[in-house]
């Protein structure tokens, strides 16, 4: 994987990857909403059930995002790869934005199923504090001028608040809540029918995908556009 | 690092000083939310908890942005990196220092400020407990966003924005605590408070020195 890390071998090996990877995201999407929209209405929830296939595959992605932020941060931190800098820089509008959309389709779905819009329970306090966390971590970026001092600083910032997250994981069962607890991975088995179970997790498959593919393109983005300011720096001398 | 704690005790007890200044807010805010909230005793009893909690972070937030920022400013924080003692040593009396002069102040005040929320008695134990365990942690987490945004433009703006979420739980359990007290059930927030003020004091030196460290080596 440290092959990657040079520049040049990452545009080559992500440039053919690319393609593929759409691909696959949309596969994985189309095959998730197919059996998400053909799967029978829950016998309490009804048909509103079905945005548990969009927001919970929203949420895990967004978990997973700052937990990557978190580690490139600590490789650029150890190893001072500028392409660990870049890479935890990216994730964190891309996580911030699955946060939100965990956000608001969880309070879209909460409307008819708890009657109301929001409520202050553990688990949606915390996804609430990530994705604050995220916002201060793209603010603390652009507010210093220097990549790589803004780098460094930021990767402090994602490290401290990387303790948020197994505080999210756990939340659900430290606190009675309104919240679903959890049901997937548990000692028992999945609680959740099978019929829910697989549209689930092709969704979930297709967000992973998705996050992926982005965050890939993000990079690319980023590293051309690091070069572009380099020539026009060298041009300007 | 005994000298810098004097130095930074003597600096925020001064008539220009943090110290007072955190006691003048957190005594304004504590007025205001009854004014905003309506004179209903039982609610301003129920909400004492939490806003007092909330005037405390952010009264310590107020003095927070200059605590590394102001030695910056005129050098003197090249000079404590360059002495013998270590930078976490220094942050470490940084943040005592600013404790003491900030978070134990405003403990003192708060059974005082309880009574304008009329908190019955079997609350004050509670709120005073966990505002004396909790506000170290305020300011060893608030060092670190005080490192974190050394030498930036306006670095006193996003300092709120990246420290509220961090003192999210300790906030949350200090409130809870009080709360659990006036229901008279127990249910460990205390506890909690305690641990995560352990860990802030304990880690935050590190992490602060290291920002410090980045903002002055380049």
């Amino acid at each position: 994987m440290f092959a990657l890390a040079n520049p040049k071998r990452f545009m080559d090996a992500t440039g053919w990857m690319l393609p593929w990877l759409a691909l696959a995201t949309l596969i994985y999407f189309a095959a998730g909403l197919l059996l998400g929209f053909t799967a029978p209405p829950d016998y309490q929830q009804g048909d509103t059930v079905r945005i548990m296939f969009i927001h919970v595959p929203a949420a895990w992605v967004a978990m997973m995002a700052y937990g990557l932020m978190a580690l490139c941060s600590a490789i650029g931190l150890v190893n001072r790869h500028p392409l660990a800098d870049v890479a935890a820089k990216t994730v964190a509008p891309l996580g911030a934005l699955f946060t939100a959309l965990a956000l608001i389709t969880g309070s879209l779905w909460g409307r008819p199923m708890w009657g109301t819009y929001w409520v202050w329970d553990a688990r949606l306090t915390s996804f609430l504090i990530l994705l604050l966390l995220y916002l201060g971590y793209i603010a603390l970026w652009n507010a210093i001028e220097d990549e790589t001092r803004a780098a460094r600083v930021c990767a402090v910032l994602a490290l401290v608040g990387v303790v948020n997250l197994p505080i999210i994981e756990f939340s659900v069962d430290w606190w009675n809540t309104l919240h679903q607890g959890e049901s997937i991975l548990r000692a028992g088995g999945p609680l959740i029918a099978g019929v829910f179970l697989w549209p689930l997790l092709l969704m979930a498959a297709g967000y992973t995908l998705l996050f992926f593919t982005l965050w890939i393109v993000r990079i690319r983005t980023e590293i051309l556009e690091r070069r572009a300011r380099a020539i026009l720096m060298r041009e300007g001398a | 690092m005994n000298a810098l704690f004097a130095r930074d005790m003597r600096l925020a007890t001064r008539a220009g000083g943090s110290a007072l200044l955190a006691l003048a807010f957190f005594a304004g805010v504590a007025t205001l939310v009854p004014l905003g909230v309506g004179a209903d005793l039982r609610l301003l009893a129920r909400i004492a908890g939490g806003v007092l909690w909330v005037a405390a972070v952010l009264a310590a937030l107020l003095s927070l942005d200059r605590l590394f920022q102001a030695d910056y400013e005129d050098g003197s924080l090249d000079l404590v990196a360059l002495a013998p003692g270590s930078l976490e040593a220094a942050a470490f009396a940084k943040i005592a220092a600013h404790w003491l002069t900030t978070g134990l102040p405003l403990t003192l005040l708060s059974p005082l400020l309880g009574l304008l929320f009329d908190l019955p008695e079997r609350g004050y134990p509670a709120l005073a407990v966990s505002l004396l365990l909790g506000t170290p942690a305020v300011s060893a987490i608030g060092a670190v966003g005080a490192a974190l945004t050394l030498s930036i433009r306006r670095g006193g703006l996003i300092l709120p924005l990246i420290v509220l979420p961090l003192l999210a739980p300790i906030v949350i359990f200090g409130a809870g605590a009080v709360l659990a007290a006036l229901d008279g059930s127990a249910n460990g927030a205390l506890w909690l408070v305690a641990a995560f003020s352990m860990v802030a004091v304990l880690l935050s030196p590190f992490a602060a020195a290291a920002c410090v460290r980045l903002h002055l080596g380049s």
